[in-house]
């Protein structure tokens, strides 16, 4: 399984086709022929449809999965994927509807999203939600442009301002950049909250408001979440919660009742559905009821006689993309949220913490944690492991994970954690998996000491070993070149 | 416990006696007890057969291509879409894995989305592709921020009104905070030509479409040279199908294109997920948004693929990112290349061609038809203006009673069109089925 699977390109012989089209079967209007292309598709490969088929199976079995082994890396709750959700969505009145269909022969498809989204606002404690957004990046954009919406709504122009913890995941700073706002950094203390002086002496006029993760990313509840949210409306700013860590707390706590004032939702990751090696996601939002008229449209309502209808707000702020949202996505969790109930819910998150915990105090003899604290769904450590010399970090402990037959934590992040090793568990681990977890990473600890070389070496059981990232970037090969990749594998 | 939680009560009490705590809820105390445990007003769980049913149930509520003939389009097509698709796309290896940030054990994704960039850019003859953004709109909106990053000290985008209204709109959304003018689009019926004449020394980018929001076909060969010569960057929104024929956004000088990939074996799927499709020259690399992947070797010296040029990105270059994007589409661009490989150089030929003859073939009979005139002033792929004798809401729900989707209606968006419907044809409409809707026109 670990033999390496040449490009498709390679396998492409004149006249392959793998797919049986039907002929066209009408009278022939001839092509205008100033408007071809000249180059008669060159590049493209010709295969059948076999060939194709165990060229994807074979480079699909050098991927680690959810489906294949555990997977704690922190902040992406990578928690299964249940298998219904698949079929829901494949169902032919969801996978093969127009998006632009009337209304009228739509309402199946509407009243799933009124539905997720009355379910969305009543699980955050908000008044109105916006499906729309692609991802949690593309959610946080439109939250930004909501903020900016409101301020200028009222006259108030001066806010150019948007402070972010310095434990803040990258999509936060780099999403009030694109929205042309400059980005404060605010300090964490000692127990890893929120440095309040630091928020005191940073708010401003010029606040627009202010982008937190809570829990935040170093898996800690925000002890001060009131006194802060108080304080940024107090200077007249607004509350954006990051969703990513929402698996925390459901049913445990409503952002929207501690004080924020708009959320996205990782639908991708609390609500189940696959991450898909990179997407697609939804970053679907949700807000108080003085910000809903901002919102990007368009969103569902269900009229007087029961039916459902698109509308968009009278203020919002356009269109995040075309249609309607990642629809397919929304199915997946509209049957997550149908199958577990307010209970199951709760459970979720209180097991997703469990196990967290469990994981912290059974390593952080070893593996010292970053803030000695309870934590929520995610438990930071630091790779520091006494006796092993210096030369042992952090990413030599995870490559060595892999080894093993796990998948590594989220490494280096947050970044104000030297040699951070990021574990979400999520609830859908089994005890005995942990344990074996927690027992490789203190055998892996005791290597550090005894033979570091095994750990400077790893991996040496994955289909490939460490790569050569700077030759990657520095003699970028970024699509198929038989010559440029024959100098590479020539090459020393 | 749940039958997605695989922890018992027993666990629970040792991994809580282990902890150090007596209770679950022990573990939320840093929560503010005001604010602890609210209660959750959602309807009671349903079991997997009831859950089934149910969305059977709100599935039929819904018109679909199994039960209607759709003769809408407007930026989503009725494509064929090959099994082996989504037998590819239901693999846990594949769906189940997260972003590639761990190479060594993600090279089924990497080497995937290598092979999708590498087909992106065969097809469109473009140098570089990235690994997706969220859809065509999207992608669109990309286009000119990067331009913006690129042309410095220039703060106009000019945007031809054959671009797609939706993505006109995104395109405004995104950069309604920088500070930018964009023009170009706001006279109906206006040109290519047009637009053009509005590029200026202010001017950063010209966004055009081909074939347009209308569906006609433009001759853009020295379009980009023009563009180029003003000092602005051309992006040209493709059409991947289209491209299986027609002339490639590298042929007009495009220095940006982008497209809506979810004619690439997608589906309709009521709107999403689908895929942004971006591509550029070599030498701006530095400046696109989103994730790439390139090659490498391991240190035995085996062929790798490899995430590259991260210092672009938001998660190491925060607020100086070139954007915010983080997880794009892609396991949707994993299902275009899969399309993209069956289909091949002859097949991606033959659906564009099929398409082509089979659009033309519905609008030289609907034109046949009393009272409907069809647009065919310039030369059309896929979809086709038809002025109708009616109102389109009218037509399209007559149609809709015997089981058709009509096209789009053109009165919003272009009302100097009059009862003009945008008509949209692909391979899926069989002759038959066009006959029958000619048939029912003409019964009207």
């Amino acid at each position: 399984m670990n033999n390496e699977e040449p490009p498709i390109f390679t396998y492409s012989q004149p006249g392959k086709i793998g797919v049986n089209l039907p002929a066209a079967g009408v009278e022939t209007t001839p092509l205008p022929a100033e408007l071809l292309r000249q180059d008669d598709l060159a590049g493209f490969p010709e295969l059948t449809e076999p060939e194709v088929i165990r060229h994807f199976t074979r480079i699909s079995q050098r991927n680690y999965s959810i489906d294949t082994g555990f997977y704690p890396l922190g902040s992406c709750t990578m928690k299964y994927n249940p298998k219904l959700h698949e079929e829901a969505a494949r169902l032919p009145g969801f996978a093969a509807a127009h998006p632009l269909q009337d209304e009228a022969l739509s309402q199946g498809a509407l009243q799933l999203m009124y539905e997720l989204q009355s379910y969305l606002g009543e699980i955050s404690g908000f008044d109105a939600v916006s499906l729309q957004p692609a991802a949690g990046a593309q959610g946080e954009l439109t939250g930004i442009l909501v903020f900016r919406a409101y301020h200028h709504d009222r006259g108030d122009t001066q806010r150019t301002e948007v402070l972010v913890p310095d434990s803040a995941h990258g999509t936060n700073p780099a999403t009030a950049a694109m929205v042309g706002l400059k980005v404060i950094e605010l300090k964490s203390d000692a127990r890893g909250n929120v440095d309040l002086d630091d928020l005191k002496a940073k708010l401003s006029p010029r606040t627009a408001g202010m982008m937190l993760t809570n829990p935040n990313t170093l898996g800690l509840f925000e002890e001060h979440i009131v006194e802060i949210c108080r304080l940024v409306h107090e200077a007249g700013g607004l509350m954006y919660g990051d969703g990513a860590n929402f698996n925390a707390i459901l049913g445990i706590a409503k952002p929207g009742e501690l004080g924020f004032d708009f959320m996205h939702y990782n639908l991708h990751k609390t609500f189940t559905t696959p991450h898909g090696g990179g997407g697609p996601g939804s970053g679907a939002v949700g807000c108080t009821a003085e910000l809903a008229p901002y919102l990007p449209g368009p969103r569902v309502r269900r009229r007087d006689d029961g039916t459902y209808e698109f509308f968009t707000p009278e203020k919002s702020i356009g269109r995040m993309k075309s249609f309607h949202g990642n629809f397919g996505m929304l199915v997946r969790a509209w049957t997550y949220i149908r199958s577990m109930g307010a209970a199951g819910l709760r459970a979720v998150s209180e097991t997703a913490v469990l196990n967290a915990n469990y994981v912290r105090v059974m390593l952080k003899d070893i593996y010292p944690q970053a803030i000695d604290r309870i934590c929520m769904h995610e438990v930071v450590l630091r790779g520091q492991i006494a006796g092993a010399p210096k030369d042992v970090r952090t990413l030599d402990i995870a490559k060595r994970l892999i080894d093993y037959g796990f998948h590594p934590p989220t490494i280096y992040f947050p970044l104000i954690v030297p040699e951070a090793l990021m574990i979400e568990p999520t609830e859908t681990e089994s005890k005995q998996t942990l344990d074996h977890f927690i027992a490789t990473m203190r055998q892996i600890a005791g290597e550090a000491v005894e033979t570091p070389e095994v750990l400077h070496t790893a991996p040496t059981k994955a289909p490939v070993r460490r790569l050569d990232e700077v030759r990657a970037a520095r003699q970028p090969i970024l699509r198929y070149d038989a010559e440029a990749i024959n100098r590479l594998q020539t090459a020393s | 416990m749940t039958h997605y939680i695989p922890i018992t009560d027993a666990d629970r009490q040792a991994m809580l006696k282990a902890i150090g705590v007596e209770r679950i809820e022990d573990l939320f105390v840093d929560v503010p007890a005001s604010h602890r445990f609210p209660p959750l007003d959602l309807p009671p769980p349903l079991s997997e057969p009831e859950l089934m049913a149910e969305l059977n149930r709100l599935s039929e509520l819904n018109a679909h291509a199994r039960r209607y003939s759709i003769f809408l389009g407007a930026g989503a097509y009725n494509h064929f879409v090959p099994a082996a698709v989504d037998q590819i796309l239901r693999r846990g290896e594949f769906y189940t894995a997260y972003t590639p940030y761990q190479p060594e054990i993600s090279q089924g994704t990497l080497q995937a989305i290598f092979e999708y960039q590498s087909l992106i850019c065969a097809l469109t003859g473009m140098e570089i592709a990235n690994a997706s953004h969220y859809d065509g709109a999207t992608a669109l909106a990309e286009s000119a921020i990067m331009a913006l990053n690129v042309v410095r000290n220039r703060r106009k985008i000019v945007v031809a009104r054959g671009v797609h209204p939706q993505y006109r709109a995104v395109l405004r959304t995104y950069l309604q905070g920088l500070d930018v003018e964009i023009v170009g689009d706001e006279t109906p019926g206006s040109s290519i030509a047009d637009a053009l004449a509005r590029v200026d020394d202010q001017t950063a980018l010209l966004i055009v479409q081909n074939p347009d929001f209308l569906g006609r076909l433009h001759d853009l060969r020295g379009l980009g040279a023009q563009v180029q010569a003003r000092g602005a960057l051309l992006a040209v929104h493709f059409d991947p199908i289209a491209l299986g024929l027609f002339q490639t956004p590298a042929e007009a000088g495009a220095d940006i294109a982008t497209a809506e990939g979810q004619p690439l074996g997608l589906g309709l799927a009521f709107g999403g997920p689908y895929l942004g499709i971006f591509t550029t020259r070599q030498k701006y690399v530095h400046k696109i948004a989103g994730r790439i992947v390139g090659v490498t070797k391991d240190v035995d010296g085996r062929m790798a693929y490899v995430l590259t040029l991260r210092a672009r990105e938001q998660d190491i270059r925060r607020e100086r990112a070139t954007s915010n994007i983080c997880t794009n589409q892609g396991l949707m661009a994993l299902a275009s290349a899969v399309y993209m490989s069956l289909m091949g150089k002859r097949g991606m030929r033959m659906v564009a061609e099929i398409t082509y003859q089979r659009a033309h073939y519905a609008a030289k009979r609907i034109n046949a038809l009393p009272g409907y005139r069809v647009l065919a002033d310039q030369p059309f792929f896929r979809e086709f203006v038809v002025q109708c004798p009616r109102p389109v809401a009218e037509i399209n729900a007559a149609l809709r009673a015997q089981n058709i989707i009509g096209g789009y209606d053109l009165s919003a968006d272009e009302p100097q069109l009059g009862n003009a419907m945008l008509v949209a044809v692909t391979e899926m409409n069989t002759p038959a089925e066009i006959d029958r809707l000619v048939d029912v026109l003409a019964a009207l």
